[in-house]
This record gives structure tokens, sequence and C-alpha cells, in this order.
């Protein structure tokens, strides 16, 4: 087996566009799940409204990069609006139930072939960074930098300090609405609406904007990783759900940090059992051929849920008291 | 204060005689043929009633006899089939239940509502009005509500001195006993500075010692200016401190009057105190034999 190599994937998978857009989105969930308490099953349709906004602006309407993105932000505060107007007066499990139809709703629309034109249909969209001027845009001039597992070309580079600094932004944010007044009615909500009705506050439009904050998160995370990959609506299937949902829950659905070292943990952790089941499997070791052996990690990572929801529904970062999974 | 000193009762409070749907000298609540049914049964059929200012009412009544149900559509929880109410003048049909909080009309739930996991101090600051960092847009800006929130925060742990639970302040109200999540349910209540206190069962569940400490705390309320109405099944209490007793009985009110008189009263007597209203369990279920004795005397 060659551990070289395998060390040096699984490192490199700290840091990565991929890594930055899927603790965005979990940052999003964090708001949603673990401060206000509202089961949001469709996550991916939130990344696919901003990544299909930030792109069909572009390629579509000949938005600079700066105006598509902003585009993607508005188009998922709409879906924020569009699902929590009907849904919010309803118990959680409902929210839970049409957010997973919500967001499949969406990657269908950008799936079927009547509107090939705009979306591309399965083929997606690609072009639209150098379109917008996204890649006319980076600072760094071309080379490599960084240093072992982390070296980059200056285009990686640039999506990754723009990646980061929107993470920062969205982590201070999230941070500020928490330690505040608001915060605290948001928390309130996840524990018991009823009471925090009846002390004179209109919860629905809390939840209202709970919803459209983890929203522009999602967005954003939609965003970034549209701003180094292509946009393809095989990206934002069901199972990217929850492979967020698991990040959430492995750093700590109540915490500000969690999500996005719970991102970064799972990530790597793909990326070590990418490159090490399918060497277990050429050595022998494992019973499978090699690209069953990659496909395994999926059957790992569910029972990790399980696993992590049962004895640490806390995360890593929670505090026990803070969030019991099951009440 | 001393909790053993009979409370003074409030008197004179109705008009004319104290039958069901009398009017009141100074009404804070005014019910109108407010009508609620679940499917084919009616929870809640009251034709006129009225609520007096600045003092205790209860609300009694055998089990199913829709005294929630007429806190929840008072408070906006539910929505009646037909009827209308007033709050201080004011029209309440259709009003949400959170704009009725903010009128200063508070409640208390049967099944207690503590905020688990948040603390005790947080679950206080919670019922404070008007938070200027409760808007989404001001909450990022610290400056503009740290002030506001220091001064809800000496307000909250002033009441919670009060409420004897101000060394736990920083715990989570989910470690709190029954009892004291009651007191914390209260005290978060008052905290909204309201002018009419309603009461869901505040008793139930309460151990003897605290219900004492409870009942000074309701009887405080009125020494303050605020006007309570509460559900409880605990005679003694009701007879103790209300001023005002409201019998319901399958969604109607059937007697109405001060404790002495209406706790008398036949009707209410058989339709929920019961013949053995003063003497010891122990003797209605046949234990105690003293039954036997008054047959032989």
């Amino acid at each position: 087996m060659d551990w070289g190599t395998i060390i040096n994937n699984t490192l490199a998978g700290l840091l990565t566009p991929t890594t930055i857009a899927f603790a965005l989105a979990a940052l999003g969930l964090a708001m949603h799940f673990g401060f206000a308490g509202l089961l949001n099953f469709g996550i991916a349709g939130f990344m696919a409204i901003g990544a299909y906004g930030y792109a069909i602006s572009v390629l579509t309407f000949g938005f600079p990069w700066w105006g598509g993105m902003i585009v993607g932000i508005i188009g998922s505060i709409l879906f924020a609006i569009l699902l929590g107007v009907p849904t919010l007066r309803l118990r959680g499990d409902y929210l839970a139930i049409v957010t997973i139809a919500a967001a499949e709703i969406v990657r269908l629309l950008f799936l079927t072939t009547a509107f090939t034109d705009v979306t591309g249909s399965a083929d997606g969209l690609f072009g639209y960074n150098n379109a917008g001027g996204f890649t006319s845009a980076n600072p760094f001039p071309p080379g490599s930098y960084g240093w072992g597992p982390w070296t980059y070309n200056s285009e990686t580079l640039w999506v990754l300090t723009f990646g980061l600094g929107v993470l920062a932004v969205c982590v201070w944010f999230l941070w500020a609405l928490m330690r505040s007044p608001w915060g605290r009615v948001i928390k309130g909500i996840r524990e018991d609406e009823e009471a925090i009705r009846a002390l004179g506050k209109n919860v629905f439009a809390y939840k209202l904007q709970a919803l459209i904050i983890g929203g522009i998160f999602g967005g954003m995370g939609g965003i970034i990783y549209a701003a180094f990959a292509n946009v393809s609506p095989g990206v934002y299937v069901t199972s990217i759900t929850f492979f967020i949902w698991t990040s959430l829950l492995l750093g700590g659905a109540a915490t500000i940090w969690g999500p996005v070292i719970g991102a970064v943990i799972f990530w790597t952790l793909q990326a070590f059992l990418s490159n090490i089941l399918p060497e277990l499997a050429l050595a022998g070791i494992l019973p499978v051929s090699g690209t069953q052996a990659a496909t395994l990690r999926f059957v790992l990572v569910g029972i990790g849920l399980m696993l992590l929801v049962i004895y640490r529904p806390q995360g890593i970062f929670g505090d026990k008291r803070e969030l019991t999974f099951v009440k | 204060m001393s909790n053993n000193d009979s409370p003074i009762k409030s008197t004179g409070l109705h008009i004319g005689e104290a039958a069901p749907g009398c009017k009141k000298t100074d009404p804070m609540l005014i019910i109108d043929h407010v009508k609620k049914s679940f499917g084919g049964l009616t929870a809640v059929d009251v034709e006129h009633l009225e609520i007096p200012k600045n003092a205790i009412t209860a609300l009694i009544g055998p089990n199913g006899a829709g005294k929630t149900t007429l806190f929840n559509l008072l408070t906006g929880f539910d929505t009646p089939d037909t009827g209308e109410w007033a709050f201080l003048g004011t029209s309440l049909s259709g009003v949400p239940s959170y704009k009725v909080a903010q009128m200063g009309q508070v409640r208390t739930f049967q099944l207690t509502k503590a905020l688990s996991l948040l603390t005790v101090l947080d679950n206080m600051k919670l019922g404070a009005k008007n938070q200027v960092g409760e808007s989404i847009f001001r909450a990022l800006f610290p400056r503009s509500w740290r002030k506001q929130d220091a001064e809800i925060e000496l307000k909250a742990i002033e009441l919670l001195k009060r409420f004897k639970l101000d060394t736990k302040q920083a715990d989570f109200a989910a470690s709190l006993s029954g009892g004291q999540r009651k007191l914390l349910e209260m005290a978060r209540a008052l905290m909204t500075d309201p002018v009419l206190v309603m009461l869901d069962e505040p008793m139930a569940g309460v151990n003897p010692a605290l219900t004492q400490s409870l009942l000074g705390h309701v009887l405080d309320l009125k020494k303050e200016g605020m006007t309570v109405l509460f559900v409880e099944h605990d005679m003694h209490m009701v007879r103790h401190i209300a001023d005002w007793v409201v019998v319901m009985a399958e969604g109607k009110v059937v007697a109405e009057g001060p404790p002495e008189t209406v706790m008398n009263e036949q009707a209410v007597i058989d339709a929920y105190l019961g013949a053995h209203q003063d003497t010891d369990l122990g003797v209605v279920t046949g234990r105690i034999s003293i039954i036997d004795q008054e047959k032989d005397k």
C-alpha cells in the first residue's frame, strides 16, 4: 500500500473549496436545526439555488460575477420565504417533509430538458467563472503556492481565499446573532414555541428570519462550490443533504464552530476512506472490487451518523446539556 | 409576609345578584357568546362573563368542563367558533396570541413550559417586553441593546430572589424540580409587566411547603395592582385566596359568586365538590370508619 499518497490526499482534504462550501452549508443547518429547531432536510436545494442563481445570471443575463452571486443569495432568500410561509405555522416534522420534497423539485427543475437553454439540463453549466470575470478578478499571479499536501495553483488559491473570507463573515454573523437577545428568542423557540408566544413574541416572524439566514448560508455554500467546480444537477442530491447533516452533528448542532470543524473532519475522513478502501481491496484485505470499495465509504458514513446520534448527540463541541437529540 | 394570616378579600365586585353572567363594578375582561366545539362536543359555551379588575378570580369545575379551553380562547391560543371578548375595552377576537401577551395579558400553562435548555436567567430575560436587541438588525450592534439588557438582568435577578431561585440562575431550567419550574414560569410571566395574570393550575404537583409560598406570590400580585384569573382544583386554596369564584360545568358557567357562598350552593356541590368535600379521603373510600360512626349517632 502506498501510505505516502494516502496520507498526502487525506491531509489535502483539510482545506479544499469543497470543504469550505460544505462548512457554509453546515453553518446554515446549525442556524436552522441547532439554534431554531427547524428540521430542514432540503439544504441541498438551497445550495442548488445559490449555485444556479450565480451561473444562470452570468451566462444567460450577462451579470458580472459579484452580481451573479448576489442573485444566488436573493434566490435562496426567496426559496426560504416560499418554503416557510406555508409551513412554519405547522409542527416541525411537516417542515422536514416539505423541505426534502422542495429540494427534490428544485433539482428536477434544473435537470429537466424543458429548460436546457438556461440550465444546461443534465450537462449542467460551466464557463461562468470566466464569463463573469471571477477568474480574472484573481489577485494572485499564476504559479504554485503552499507546500506539501497543501500546494495550490493560483486559481484554487483564489477560490480558497474568497471562500475562507465568506466563511469568516458568516461565522461572525452567526456568532453575533446568537449572543444577542434575538438569539435568545430563537433558542427559546427551539425549546417551546408556545411558551415564547405566551411571552408576546411573534414566533412565526422569528422562525422565518432564522430560515432565511440559514438559507443564505446554504446558498453561499452552493456559490463557493460553483466557483470551483461546474454546476451540475447530479451534485445537489438528497445524499448531499445528509452529508451536511453528518458534518453538523459531528461538530455539534448548537455551536458556532462545530459545523465548520465537523465539515473539515467529514471531508478529511472522506478523502482518507476513498483512498484507503480501494487500496485495501487491491491488497486483498477487503473481499470486494476497487469501485465497490470506494462506495463502501458511504455505507460507513451512514453507520457513523447512526452511532453519532445514539452515543454523542451533542457532537464534538456541543455541551451535553445543551442539545439532546432525542427529547 | 406571613402566609398564615387570612388574606384581605376584595368585596363589592358585582352589581345586583351574584348569578351566572352578573355584571361587575369594574370588569377587566368581558366575554360574550364564546362558543367552541371539537367535532360534536361543545367544549365551551359561555353566554356572558365578566372578570373583575384587581381581584383574584378562581375558575373551578370538574375535569372536561372547558376551563383550559376557555383559557386558550381568551389568550388567542385557540380560535372560537363564535363570540367575542374584550380586554380593558379592546376587542380581542382574532388577535394573535403574541399580541394578546403584548397587551399585558400573560398566561402560564397547565403542563409547565420551562425552556429546558436555556439557563434560568435566560428564561427570565426572555419575558421582558420591547427589547431592542430582539430585532434582527439591531441584534448585530451590541451597543444598541447592551444597556437595556443589563437593566433587564437586574430586574430578572430581583424577581428570582423573590421566588428564591436566584441561586439557580446559571443552571439550565431542565435541572429544576417540578415545583421550581412552576415558580420559574410564574416569575417569567411577571417579567412581561402584566396587568392580567392567567394561571392554569398553578398548584398542580407542588408540595405543601411550596404551595404556601406560591399562595403568597399570587396574593402579592393582587397587592401590586394586578388581576389574577386562575384554574385550580385545590379547594382549600380557592377558598383561601379567591375573591370571586366562577364555576364551569360542561362548557357553561353554572354559578359564580364569592367563595363562601358559591361553594355552599347545592348545584356546585353536586356538580363538582362532592358531598364529602370536607371529609378525609379515607372516609370517602371507606378505609376510615368515621362514616359508620356517623351512622351510629
